[in-house]
């Protein structure tokens, strides 16, 4: 009888090409998502050292991060977006990667074109050459996010070399009280184990809260993985897993549907199996989550007010605390829902997935945006955008004053013109906080979608759970 | 990748924690397709304040950046470290480093070092002090010194980034030695996982 493994050491396991001592493991990489950001300079190198791409077929490239998400018809007015998106189309042409360009109805943020056309599936190692890669983790596959000199290794060798991690598990037990998502779930993870306790580990999310979590939010509780400092998380696949996988176009079909599911059956972790860390949170106590500060632990409970600096635990977190709420513009004692906002962000590889804008949309029917407030819905694909409209959720939107935009990144990270002006405050669904992220100057508070459309209707931070 | 053996000099003392790589390289600089150019943009939003440590003309040139905790995290982009290592800096030393950042890192040649808490304060006052005063990081020995004092401190460092650093070795034609192994790999592979090559189907356009 071999020893228990978790199921993180399982997929690690199955995907060893080379194990030497005193060497990374080599690691096989199943799917290798590309965008037009930090691949450039990788084809580039590719072309200098007369490599190909080694495996095109377990390869997908999209434009997503710096995409106007305007109108479509009018050219680019960024010369320099223009010219990615362009180097994107030039490589994917030369070394016969597929692309799904703007024009493309499956194209929008990679995290969630994968994944909603069945091409994220259990047991697989995903690759991307962006940090929220950790998203497709929640199908039960091993994702992270790598930088460029590692998104050429993949394309040259469809491999990796990979230090093993550590293993944390991370229960979330109990039931969710209603209006409590998994954005706060995950914003509570973080603040329990701060943004670099998942350092070197990649994290099993467990419990029943998570076991109740659908397939959009337990993409949303990994995608977050990485703003607690691990490079992956993953959830064990279940039944949850596999009915919203079946029928879709790159999923297995007929007998190999059968086939497929026996083996994805055997990933879970097995009893016994010991993991370096173990973080449990009760699901009871989790409030709707709103942050204060430029990182993404800096968050409370919206019943709460701002915490003092001079609370925080350590020298170097009560320096970081004070510099965060000097930035932000906030009072230490201020209640969160005292706190008013210019705009709202709808959107985003965390919370741009059909179920986020359907819960956002019954907050807002029949309303109208404050005054003062500028709100936006950017879907996270082309699918999400027309489902959305077949389901009329882009009128309900409009006519509470949302702008309904084309899909893309936009302004969780701000490469395109989606950005705040210096000193704007923003209620965003997307996934950092940092200084300057949504545009230099701009304070950003991350919420769950509801929370957000609930903000963008009063003009300041409301309770869900009271409407 | 360039040799690495040693970097000696002076530092920078950047004291804050959590700094991620937005604040290192913000976003609109990403959208270059070039890797080189990028150490003009570093901390392109903090440099805006004449006090921040950057500009200070004495720490000027320093070849070592002292960090504080979770240095690098967030994004992957590794613009970041093309950024810090068109500074001029080699070598960084913090309590702890963002995963992929410090990846990054040790595939292009620039060293981070390890140390506890103690030894960084240590070495971020003297540097504010002393701002001349220079350390030495021995890539081979695994050692931070500063020479005239006594003090020296050993850090961990992963083996095979040692071998590569000492050697200047490129990754990708390591791996490629492995040709055969992978493609043996390939050759058992479950045949039910997926491929994109439907990808390439032809789908309604919109927009």
């Amino acid at each position: 009888m071999s020893e228990p493994r978790t199921i993180i050491e399982k997929i690690w396991d199955e995907h060893v090409v080379r194990r030497e001592p005193g060497e990374p493991d080599l690691l096989y990489i199943d799917l290798h998502l590309v965008h037009e950001v930090t691949s450039p300079q990788a084809f580039e190198s590719l072309r200098m050292t007369g490599r190909r791409v080694r495996r095109p077929d377990l390869t997908l490239a999209t434009v997503d991060h710096n995409v106007p998400t305007t109108d479509r018809s009018i050219p680019n007015p960024d010369p320099l977006s223009a010219q990615q998106i362009e180097t994107m189309r030039a490589n994917c042409k030369e070394f016969e990667v597929p692309l799904w360009d703007i024009f493309d109805i499956r194209q929008g943020i990679v995290h969630i074109i994968s994944p909603e056309r069945g091409l994220t599936q259990p047991g697989m190692t995903i690759v991307c050459g962006d940090s929220h890669t950790s998203t497709h983790g929640a199908f039960g596959a091993l994702a992270f996010g790598i930088g460029t000199s590692e998104v050429e290794h993949v394309l040259a060798t469809q491999t990796l070399p990979q230090g093993r991690p550590r293993t944390m598990a991370v229960e979330v037990i109990g039931t969710l009280q209603t209006g409590v998502t998994a954005k706060d779930v995950v914003l509570a993870v973080i603040r329990t184990i701060g943004v670099d306790g998942g350092i070197g580990h990649v994290i099993e999310y467990r419990g029943d809260v998570i076991r109740s979590l659908s397939m959009e939010g337990r993409m949303t509780v990994c995608n977050m993985t990485i703003e607690g400092g691990a490079r992956a998380g993953l959830v064990a696949p279940d039944e949850t897993t596999f009915a919203y996988l079946k029928g879709r176009e790159f999923a297995p079909a007929g007998e190999d549907w059968e086939r497929a599911v026996e083996r994805w059956k055997a990933l879970v972790t097995d009893e016994g199996a010991r993991f370096h860390r173990t973080v449990t949170l009760r699901g009871e106590e989790i409030e709707p989550h709103v942050t204060w500060g430029t990182t993404p632990a800096q968050s409370v409970g919206v019943t709460a007010v701002v915490p003092k600096p001079e609370e925080a635990p350590t020298a170097s977190a009560r320096e970081t605390a004070q510099r965060s709420l000097k930035y932000m513009d906030l009072k230490a004692g201020t209640r969160i829902q005292d706190i008013r906002i210019d705009r709202v962000f709808l959107g985003s590889c965390t919370n741009g997935r059909i179920e986020d804008l359907r819960a956002a949309s019954k907050i807002v029917q029949g309303k109208r945006v404050a005054a003062g407030v500028k709100a936006m819905v950017v879907p996270g694909s082309g699918l999400v955008k027309q489902q959305a409209e077949a389901e009329g959720l882009d009128a309900i939107f409009r006519e509470a004053g949302f702008e309904w935009r084309e899909p893309g990144c936009s302004m969780c990270l701000g490469m395109n013109p989606d950005i705040l002006l210096p000193g704007e405050r923003c209620a965003s669904t997307s996934n950092r906080n940092f200084e300057g992220r949504q545009g230099a100057g701009g304070r950003t508070h991350l919420v769950s979608p509801e929370m957000a459309a609930a903000a963008a209707i009063a003009g300041h931070f409301v309770d869900v759970r009271k409407l | 990748m360039k040799k690495v053996s040693q970097v000696a000099g002076k530092a920078i003392p950047l004291n804050r924690a959590d700094v991620d790589t937005d604040q290192i390289i913000p976003k609109q600089f990403l959208k270059r397709i070039e890797r080189s150019g990028f150490g003009e943009f570093a901390f392109f939003d903090w440099k805006k304040d004449p006090s921040f440590v950057t500009n200070d003309p004495r720490h000027a040139g320093a070849p070592i950046l002292l960090a504080q905790q979770n240095f690098g995290c967030g994004s992957s982009r590794e613009h970041a470290v093309w950024a810090i290592e068109d500074m001029g800096v080699a070598a960084i030393i913090a309590p702890s480093f963002g995963d992929i950042f410090r990846t990054n890192c040790s595939k292009v040649g620039l060293v981070t070092v390890q140390l506890p808490q103690q030894d960084v304060d240590f070495l971020m006052s003297r540097s504010e002090e002393l701002p001349d005063a220079p350390i030495v990081v021995d890539v081979a020995k695994q050692t931070v010194t500063v020479p005239g004092t006594g003090w020296e401190r050993r850090f961990e460092v992963d083996p095979f980034v040692k071998h590569r650093l000492l050697n200047g070795l490129d990754d990708i034609g390591l791996t490629l030695q492995h040709v055969d192994a992978i493609a043996a790999f390939e050759a058992k592979r479950d045949p039910l996982k997926p491929t994109t090559e439907g990808a390439f189907k032809e789908t309604a356009k919109f927009g």
